[in-house]
């Protein structure tokens, strides 16, 4: 017992949760009694002896886990542990239960993680669809149902897609550009630990007295300021996945910069490396603002500041600008790595190199430039400043070129190639551009003032953030993990299987999402528990196809899980695809490479006659002559 | 591919365009805002058909015949291709976003005359403040006279809330400790729904208020009929709350 107790693991966690949790009660008490207030607070926006066992019980789990056991060892000057790399790879399914600094371990445990809060979300969803089957309350009252479509939304965003994309990257990334892991191996495990917290925290808060926080994932000042004890877990919730979400960008920009095999110019670099980079760098720099935006609303409900107190000379308005400011940029951080997807998908299985590879890197770059200047226009009715909205509105349809250019490339991509179409990666590839082309329009128009003003908080809203989020960043989430789950789990997947789930998938959201634009523009406003009888039909139309939707993600499931166990085994490269990943075996070893492999060409050569992107190591130097024009048009 | 995709457009357009997305049309405004909504239905309908005629004839012309493992063609790109997908796309784009503010410019043009209707907002009701006779007020009901434009001038009690009469095509959200101003000239007579469009809690779907459009000289009489004064603390926001952009826009006809 004493030897579980000193060895990092889920025990001394469990340890280090109940002392951390135990010492911020305590502060609270003590600091409490010592003021002469009573021991507890049950103010609905307070409850101090809730909400710092909320931060320091995590950290102690943190710390008793073993994350950050190297670090405080050199910091304190003492001997560090000789790395025996006994933390490093999976050997058994054990090894994915604790901290482990593998990349791709790490990425598997990211992927099972997001899976799990997606599902969770999914079952939300469809409960909110049963209560909007029909008009009037049936199922939930309403504010269980505020509570419902919160979390959904706050789940979906914090703990599914954001950090989905991150484990997909940290799984293949570093193989694609020829490293052995990534720069920080223990801060890349220690951003996996934080995100389940932030889960636990969402899905934790419907046991909070008052519920489950309830003013929508955008959190309104001062809606979310008087809100009961739910809203202080969002509140946590988001500081632990943004913390995560830029530690791991951090590593994906160190990585990517530093770490690319000899030869792998910037312009040799698979666009799915470009999209995380761009992705990082959105990260990065935007991330904090909403990490500030909910602490401050934390201040506002727990400690007496003012900042969204119009009363005490806040600023109500300028939550939303801080929000946004984030939340603008956050829709590209769940889009770009998906565009790095399809990129690779789309160029494999029409066996032709990307059209216009650098205009489709510059695109990523443009598109991360523009994002930052566009936050406003989801406050066109907002009351702020009005002649913010016209330069605003520019931006934003600017933003549709460089998104443009890339659905043009991908289709320029695929005309006179030899498009395969027997891989399920490739059928949610395809069906990606055309569903995102519909939320790209439904964008556009968005963007634009008058048709704003009155669309704005509709149903519109919903179809709209569905088609780009479901029908875009979802099903590049499918294609991707259906495109490496031969190279991640070293077994193949079931296509008719895949098949039924896209088509499912396909008919599900088109079904649900596109009538929501027609009720929205007809009068009916999101975020509400019951409606005008007028919508009835709809709404029950909407929610049968709901029901498809998440009905069939059973069958992707079950198709994931039983392959992954079953599976006929996997070839190292399935798909002959180009790029580094593909050339290692399936799945990868441990350290990656026995030697780092050398790039001497584009990711994309396909058709091109002798043209290699990378040489392997232990491979005989074939003496060939590269060819000229590598890695450019 | 070019015939394909006009005949595809057409086809789209024509339904897209004959459907009254939005409702029935009882402002100034709506007109011209579902004029744009068409316009940029017709030409989303053309991005729209290009790459599903493009993309169903390169999945039908290209797909790999069985067995055949070869590589497509080895084409990295084609400048001139390129820069014409970035160079229409923004003009397209920059004609969308110079129109929209044209529109803008003029919904929100100030009349000489107009009436000021206070709103006034709260977890989960409407009131409403008239000018004319000493502080008139009605609860969950909100009248206005025809043709003639209306500034309603909003505040919130509490939480934010959003003034939205779909059928006039505006909506404004309501701030607390700040006035925010909606333009409306309403044109058609009848009886309307107001509806809270900005989550405000648990009463959030239930927040409405009836709206009737009247001829001028009823509603003179209406208000004249009004029992109530606007209650002290709601004067006492219209004094406290500030006016941060008075009039929309502004360089309108002010």
């Amino acid at each position: 017992m004493a030897a579980a107790i000193k060895r990092p693991g889920w025990i001394r966690g469990a340890l280090g949760a109940t002392l951390g949790a135990a010492f911020g009660l305590a502060l609270v008490v003590v600091l409490r009694e010592i003021s002469g207030l009573s021991a507890f607070q049950t103010e609905q926006t307070g409850y101090p002896q809730v909400v710092v066992p909320l931060v320091t019980g995590p950290l102690g789990f943190l710390a008793g886990f073993g994350c950050f056991d190297y670090w405080l060892r050199w910091a304190a000057g003492m001997p560090t542990i000789p790395e025996d790399h006994s933390q490093h790879g999976a050997r058994s399914w054990r090894d994915y239960l604790r901290f482990n600094t593998d990349h791709k371990v790490i990425g598997i445990q990211y992927i099972c993680t997001n899976f799990f809060f997606f599902f969770v979300s999914g079952l939300m969803a469809m409960l909110i669809r049963a209560e909007l089957a029909q008009p009037g309350t049936q199922i939930v009252d309403a504010a269980t149902f505020n509570g419902l479509f919160s979390a959904h939304a706050a789940i979906m965003i914090f703990v599914f897609i954001v950090p989905v994309f991150a484990g997909i990257a940290n799984y293949v990334l570093p193989l694609m550009i020829g490293a052995p892991d990534m720069a920080f191996p223990r801060l890349n495990a220690l951003s996996f630990w934080m995100l389940p917290i932030a889960g636990l925290m969402f899905v934790g808060s419907f046991l909070a007295p008052g519920g489950a926080f309830d003013a929508g994932w955008t959190g309104y000042a001062p809606l979310s300021t008087g809100a009961p004890l739910g809203q202080s877990f969002f509140n946590l919730g988001v500081q632990f996945a943004g913390a995560s979400s830029i530690a791991t960008a951090l590593n994906f920009l160190v990585t990517i910069i530093t770490m690319r095999a000899p030869g792998m110019t910037f312009w040799r670099m698979p666009l799915l490396v470009w999209a995380n980079l761009s992705t990082s760098l959105l990260v990065v720099a935007a991330t904090p603002f909403i990490a500030g935006a909910q602490f401050m609303v934390l201040f506002d409900r727990a400690l007496g500041t003012q900042f969204f107190q119009f009363a005490g000379g806040g600023d109500v308005i300028s939550y939303q600008h801080i929000f946004w400011f984030y939340s603008h940029p956050a829709v590209y951080i769940m889009m770009l790595p998906g565009f790095g997807i399809i990129s690779e998908v789309i160029s494999i299985h029409s066996r032709k190199p990307i059209f216009g590879y650098r205009l489709m890197a510059l695109a990523l770059i443009g598109i991360v430039v523009l994002s930052y200047s566009v936050w406003a226009h989801h406050m066109f009715v907002a009351g702020m400043f009005s002649w913010l909205r016209v330069p605003m509105m520019i931006t934003t349809l600017l933003i549709a070129v460089p998104t443009g250019i890339k659905i043009f490339s991908w289709l320029g991509t695929l005309y006179f190639g030899k498009i395969h179409t027997y891989s399920t990666a490739m059928l949610f590839a395809l069906a990606f551009i055309v569903t995102f082309t519909i939320g790209g329009i439904s964008g556009v128009m968005l963007g634009m003032v008058p048709i704003d003003i009155h669309v704005s908080d509709t149903y519109f809203i919903v179809a709209h953030i569905h088609f780009v989020l479901f029908g875009g960043s979802v099903f590049t989430i499918f294609a991707g993990i259906y495109h490496w789950f031969p190279k991640m789990t070293g077994r193949m997947y079931d296509e008719r299987l895949g098949r039924v789930h896209f088509w499912g998938t396909l008919v599900g959201t088109w079904g649900t999402f596109l009538p929501m634009h027609w009720v929205g523009m007809d009068g009916m406003p999101r975020r509400v528990a019951d409606y005008a009888a007028q919508f009835g039909d709809w709404n029950l139309l909407i929610s049968i196809f709901a029901f498809i939707l998440g009905a069939v993600q059973l069958v992707f499931l079950y198709n994931m899980v039983v392959s992954w166990r079953f599976g006929p085994r996997a070839e190292a490269n399935p798909w002959r695809g180009k790029s580094i990943e593909w050339q290692v075996s399936s799945p990868p070893p441990i350290f990656n490479f026995d030697e780092i492999p050398r790039v001497v060409g584009g990711p994309y050569e396909f058709g091109v006659p002798g043209a290699r992107h990378a040489i392997m190591g232990g491979e005989a130097e074939v003496a060939k002559p590269e060819p000229a024009a590598v890695g450019s048009k | 591919m070019l015939g394909a995709t006009i005949a595809l457009t057409v086809a789209i357009s024509a339904v897209m365009v004959s459907i009254h997305w939005n409702g029935q049309e009882a402002s100034t405004a709506a007109p011209k805002i579902d004029e744009l909504l068409n316009v940029m239905i017709v030409i989303s309908s053309f991005v729209f058909s290009l790459v599903m005629v493009v993309l169903f004839y390169a999945l039908w012309k290209f797909r790999v015949k069985p067995g055949d493992e070869s590589d497509g063609e080895p084409i990295h790109g084609n400048t001139r291709l390129e820069v014409a997908w970035t160079v229409i796309p923004t003009i397209i784009v920059l004609f969308g976003a110079g129109y929209s503010w044209a529109v803008l410019h003029d919904i929100e043009k100030t009349d000489r005359n107009p009436l000021t209707v206070d709103v006034f907002s709260q977890q989960f009701a409407w009131s409403f403040g008239y000018p004319g006779k000493d502080n008139a007020y009605s609860e969950g009901e909100l009248h206005v006279p025809l043709d003639r434009q209306v500034h309603f001038k909003m505040h919130s009690l509490d939480v934010i809330h959003s003034f939205w009469v779909p059928e006039w095509r505006i909506k404004k959200d309501n701030v607390p400790g700040i006035t925010t101003t909606a333009i409306v000239t309403p044109d058609r007579l009848g009886a309307y729904q107001l509806i809270c469009t900005e989550l405000c809690g648990f009463g959030h779907s239930t927040m409405r208020a009836k709206v009737v459009v009247e001829r001028p000289a009823d509603f003179r009489a209406w208000v004249g009929g009004l029992k109530r004064e606007v209650p002290p603390p709601y004067l006492e926001t219209i004094r406290q709350d500030t006016e941060t952009d008075p009039i929309p826009v502004g360089a309108g006809g002010a």
